[in-house]
């Protein structure tokens, strides 16, 4: 990560309020206990990492912050106002309007439509045509504009040679810069990615965090993620925090991270060759 | 940006506008009482419903069973409020000639029909549309059948004739104009139910085409994906279930004037399962699919297949088999064969203009 | 009152057993598929309409019940593996669309057949004779519905509990493609499920064209939407849930016939008001409450989607 970039995030840090901040965040299915006790924040223009072994409560973390599920306890908290908790639980579509975008971990595109109906369609929500003006297609500029601004995405992630191809035809690769670009087009400044890197090789893995790190500065977004790469996580994060068996365990700069021996037991070395 | 060809729009509308041009053309020379106009007014009536249920269960992927139950509506509500006063005596006549003691216009009637049909659904649609797929199916389905005993019902007889008929309703042959002695000079009977179908065929095309037409395939595509992007599943779903409503309400009163009489016992699950399969055969999720296999289906079934019905001899040959009810055996063999083996249906998910489009392409490659 | 009422609710406890050996055909379906199968209340009718015939060969009632039986289940599994069999990996609404197919074909296929007219169920002796239970006059079928119900359902129970198949029918219906992995055969497992549903069908078939006795194409229509509301209520794949829930609706829906009887007798209201016809209805208004209250009804097992 470049030293400016560090720079930036340190500046705003200390100007604000987190963007998305946990307090005790707990889900618990039955008698399984998903996350135990999750508290964390992520400042503006931060990437955060979230990692842990399989089944260890990550992707049901995103899934509470995006509103899938409403949490059994904690808060979440979305740039200060209260989001998810016990007593408030929204419809996953009210977060995503708030500013929260996310992509899937077994991606779920929109089968049936083209790579740019798919980025189109998550545009809906912006929308400021209604039912009858849309039908009459009295919209046009509303649509062109779009149009216009989905082209400019699939740019950005290098699809417009496929754009009115079917989305399920493009390799597994590019189906996930789909999701991303589609998550970009709802205007989101929380973008959350479960496992992005997941099926691409160390090369692909490589541009993708460089990717990253690009639409977060051109978008001015403040990214979450789960991912299993380590390369990649320890390259492009700010901090990262470490869910074992649904319970944190450790957190910190990736350096830090890197040599806590608690993580080192439960996961990194482990997994790690 | 590459622009699309407009050539496969403009064959399109050259098609359907040849079409309509046939269809009044065909009217104006052939005997009115020919079967042709029985199908395709029958068959224009099936279309607007099947491309109704088509946008439910095709485009928004809620499989809706409760398609009788809205065209029950449709057709009630237009009935009761076209059926001339002087003629309420008589259709009423175990009610006093009914509490409704006006008529309104065809046109005005046949929205009612369509506003009556989309208000139920919202009623209906509020608890049920939470329901996962089968429970919903089944769910809809029994509100058909209990919109059917409802409208049955004694008490309500003064507004909907209780189990009795309907008629003397405006019908699609008062829509031809007649001359001072009471000839026909043009006929518009075939032509109107087109007319009709037509529009509401295009509304609904045109809403498949915007941006709400993407969110409602994003629904079928994928629920969790589409709520992640910010659509509002209820409320997309609502919409499109209210919509669907609204045009088989049309699609009821239409069927109202094709029979020139309307009973509540005729709407059942019956009805809907063969727009069901109406549907499946044109191709789930497609308009065109649907238009052409209701079409298809309406010929088969009242005029291209009616000789299994009947005794046929070859020579001194009797054929085996033929005889009442066969050809509905038929039927049901050509549809299990599709529902098996040709789960596409004719169309698949393509629509007219993409047939020229893959032509052209072809072409170009060659 | 109670001499009023009494008629209504014995004949609800009889035709509520006869929905619930159809119910259970569609719950046990549902468990293992999660599929709906409309023809179910088709199969019901055909076995009515076998009866008819095999009896008008004139063969001796003890060789027509059995045989009524056997052909009932042979449609069933026959059923099963032509129409949904080849669609296991398609969507959902293919297999749906399927079995509305097959309902479809099975009606129209005894439409040709009797041409469209009613036929008279044979008279079965013991079954379909009068007798007299707490001043009500009844057939010796209503009383003995109940009883043969709690039977068949023990045992049914028992085989799905003590035996190798009940096992694999029960690991197939908690989770399919695990029980696939661990080399349970699944088509046999399935077809079996078929079999005992359809011979149920048939059973509940000759109880209840006993009480009711014309067949036609339509007749499997109504009790198997019925059946089906009950399996819902008693919740989908418990198979006493719906066997309690296919009695509480045959009692309630024969109360409501009664209603309008019960009512002015009891001097509630001046004159009938027709309120019989709602019996059906009755009936999905239930149907919807339910799913909309309690989706998993009585005795149902919660499921969550996976994201």
């Amino acid at each position: 990560m470049s030293e400016a970039n560090v720079q930036t995030v340190a500046d705003m840090q200390t100007a604000g309020i987190p963007v998305l901040k946990l307090e005790h965040l707990t889900m618990q299915f039955g008698g399984v206990i998903a996350v135990n006790d999750f508290s964390m924040h992520i400042d503006q223009g931060e990437i955060v990492a979230l990692i842990g072994p399989n089944g260890a409560g990550k992707t049901t973390a995103f899934n509470c912050v995006t509103s899938v599920y409403q949490p059994t306890g904690g808060r979440i908290y979305f740039k200060d106002q209260e989001i998810g908790s016990g007593r408030i639980h929204h419809t996953p579509d009210r977060i995503t309007r708030m500013g929260i975008a996310r992509t899937f971990q077994n991606i779920r595109l929109f089968s049936g439509m083209t790579v740019m109906d798919n980025v189109m369609t998550a545009m809906h929500l912006r929308r400021r045509s209604n039912l009858v003006t849309q039908m009459l297609h009295l919209n046009a500029d509303e649509e062109r504009k779009n149009r216009e601004k989905a082209w400019k995405l699939l740019k950005t992630v290098g699809l417009t040679d496929v754009a009115e191809e079917l989305a399920t035809s493009l390799p597994y690769g590019k189906q996930r810069l789909l999701e991303i670009a589609r998550a970009l087009a709802t205007d989101p400044s929380l973008l959350l990615l479960d496992e992005p890197a997941a099926g691409m090789n160390p090369q692909e893995t490589a541009e993708l965090g460089q990717f990253i790190v690009r639409i977060k500065n051109e978008f001015d977004l403040t990214v979450f993620m789960i991912e299993h790469h380590m390369n990649l996580v320890m390259d492009i994060s700010d901090r990262i925090y470490v869910l074992d068996f649904g319970k944190p365990i450790a957190n910190g700069t990736p350096e830090e991270v890197q040599q806590n021996p608690v993580v080192i037991a439960a996961y990194l070395g482990v997994d790690e060759e | 940006m590459k622009k699309k060809s407009k050539v496969p729009a403009l064959i399109t509308w050259i098609i359907i506008a040849a079409v309509y041009a046939g269809v009044f053309a065909a009217e104006q020379v052939l005997p009115a009482t020919s079967m042709l106009f029985t199908v395709l007014k029958k068959g224009a009536t099936y279309a607007l419903v099947a491309v109704s249920m088509n946008l439910l269960n095709g485009f928004t992927g809620i499989f809706s069973l409760g398609q009788a139950g809205f065209m029950l509506i449709g057709a009630y509500v237009y009935g009761i409020f076209t059926i001339p006063v002087a003629d309420r005596p008589v259709v009423y006549q175990y009610y006093d000639g009914g509490v409704i003691q006006f008529a309104l216009p065809v046109v005005l009637a046949l929205a009612l029909a369509g506003l009556a049909a989309a208000f139920f659904a919202f009623l209906i649609g509020l608890p049920v549309l939470r329901l996962k797929s089968d429970y919903l199916a089944i769910a809809t389905l029994g509100f058909a059948e209990i919109i059917r005993v409802i409208v049955q019902w004694n008490p309500m007889g003064p507004v909907t004739n209780g189990s009795n008929m309907l008629r003397l309703f405006p019908n699609f042959n008062d829509f031809n104009i007649r001359n001072a002695q009471g000839e026909v000079t043009v006929y518009l009977s075939t032509l109107i139910p087109f007319l009709i179908s037509g529009v509401c065929i295009g509304l609904i095309v045109l809403l498949l085409n915007s941006g709400y037409g993407r969110a409602l395939k994003s629904i079928r595509d994928d629920e969790i994906a589409a709520e992640a992007m910010g659509i509002n599943l209820a409320h997309h779903k609502r919409l499109a279930f209210c919509i669907s409503s609204f045009f088989a309400g049309i699609g009821g009163a239409m069927l109202a004037m094709y029979q020139t009489t309307v009973q509540a016992k005729f709407f059942t699950t019956a009805m809907t399962y063969e727009i069901l399969l109406i549907v499946v055969i044109g191709g789930v999720g497609s308009v065109t699919g649907s238009v052409f296999s209701s079409f298809l289906f309406v010929a088969a079934s009242e005029w291209w297949l009616r000789f299994l019905d009947e005794k046929q001899m070859i020579g001194s040959f009797e054929v085996p088999l033929l005889r009442n009810g066969f050809r509905l055996v038929v039927f049901s063999v050509i549809i299990m064969v599709v529902v098996l083996f040709f789960r596409r249906g004719i169309m698949g998910t393509k629509e007219l203009p993409d047939l020229f489009r893959k032509k052209r392409k072809e072409e170009a490659e060659k | 009152m109670w001499n009023t009422i009494f008629p209504y609710l014995l004949s609800g406890v009889s035709v509520g057993g006869q929905y619930a050996l159809i119910a259970i055909g569609y719950t046990m379906v549902y468990g293992i598929l999660r599929l709906i199968n409309f023809a179910h209340g088709d199969v019901f009718m055909v076995a009515g309409i076998v009866m008819v015939y095999i009896a008008a060969s004139g063969l001796p009632l003890w060789v027509c019940i059995p045989a009524v039986l056997l052909i009932t289940a042979a449609v069933g599994f026959i059923i099963e593996r032509v129409a949904y069999k080849p669609l296991r990996s398609a969507p959902r609404m293919s297999a749906m669309i399927s079995a509305i197919g097959v309902s479809y074909t099975l009606q129209n296929l005894v439409l040709y057949i009797t041409g469209g007219l009613n036929k008279q169920y044979p008279t079965i002796p013991g079954i379909s004779n009068s007798i007299q239970i707490g001043g009500a006059t009844t057939k010796v079928v209503t009383v003995i519905t109940p009883v043969l119900v709690i039977l068949l359902v023990a045992a049914l129970v028992t085989l799905i509990n003590k035996t190798k198949i009940g096992m694999a029918m029960r690991a197939v219906s908690k989770d399919f493609e695990t029980a696939q992995l661990m080399g349970i055969k699944i088509n046999s497992v399935i077809s079996t499920t078929f079999v005992i549903g359809s011979f149920l069908a048939g059973v509940g078939s000759v109880l209840y064209f006993t009480n009711y006795p014309t067949v036609i194409q339509t007749s499997g229509a109504m009790p198997g939407l019925k059946a089906f509301v009950a399996a819902v209520f008693g919740g989908i794949g418990s198979i006493p849930g719906a066997v309690i829930g296919a009695f509480i609706i045959g009692i309630m829906e024969n109360i409501i016939k009664g209603l309008d009887v019960i009512l002015f007798k009891a001097g509630v209201i001046a004159k009938p008001l027709g309120l019989a016809i709602f019996s059906d209805a009755f009936t999905f208004a239930l149907l919807i409450v339910i799913l909309v209250v309690k989706p998993t009804g009585l005795f149902g097992e919660k499921t969550t989607d996976k994201v």
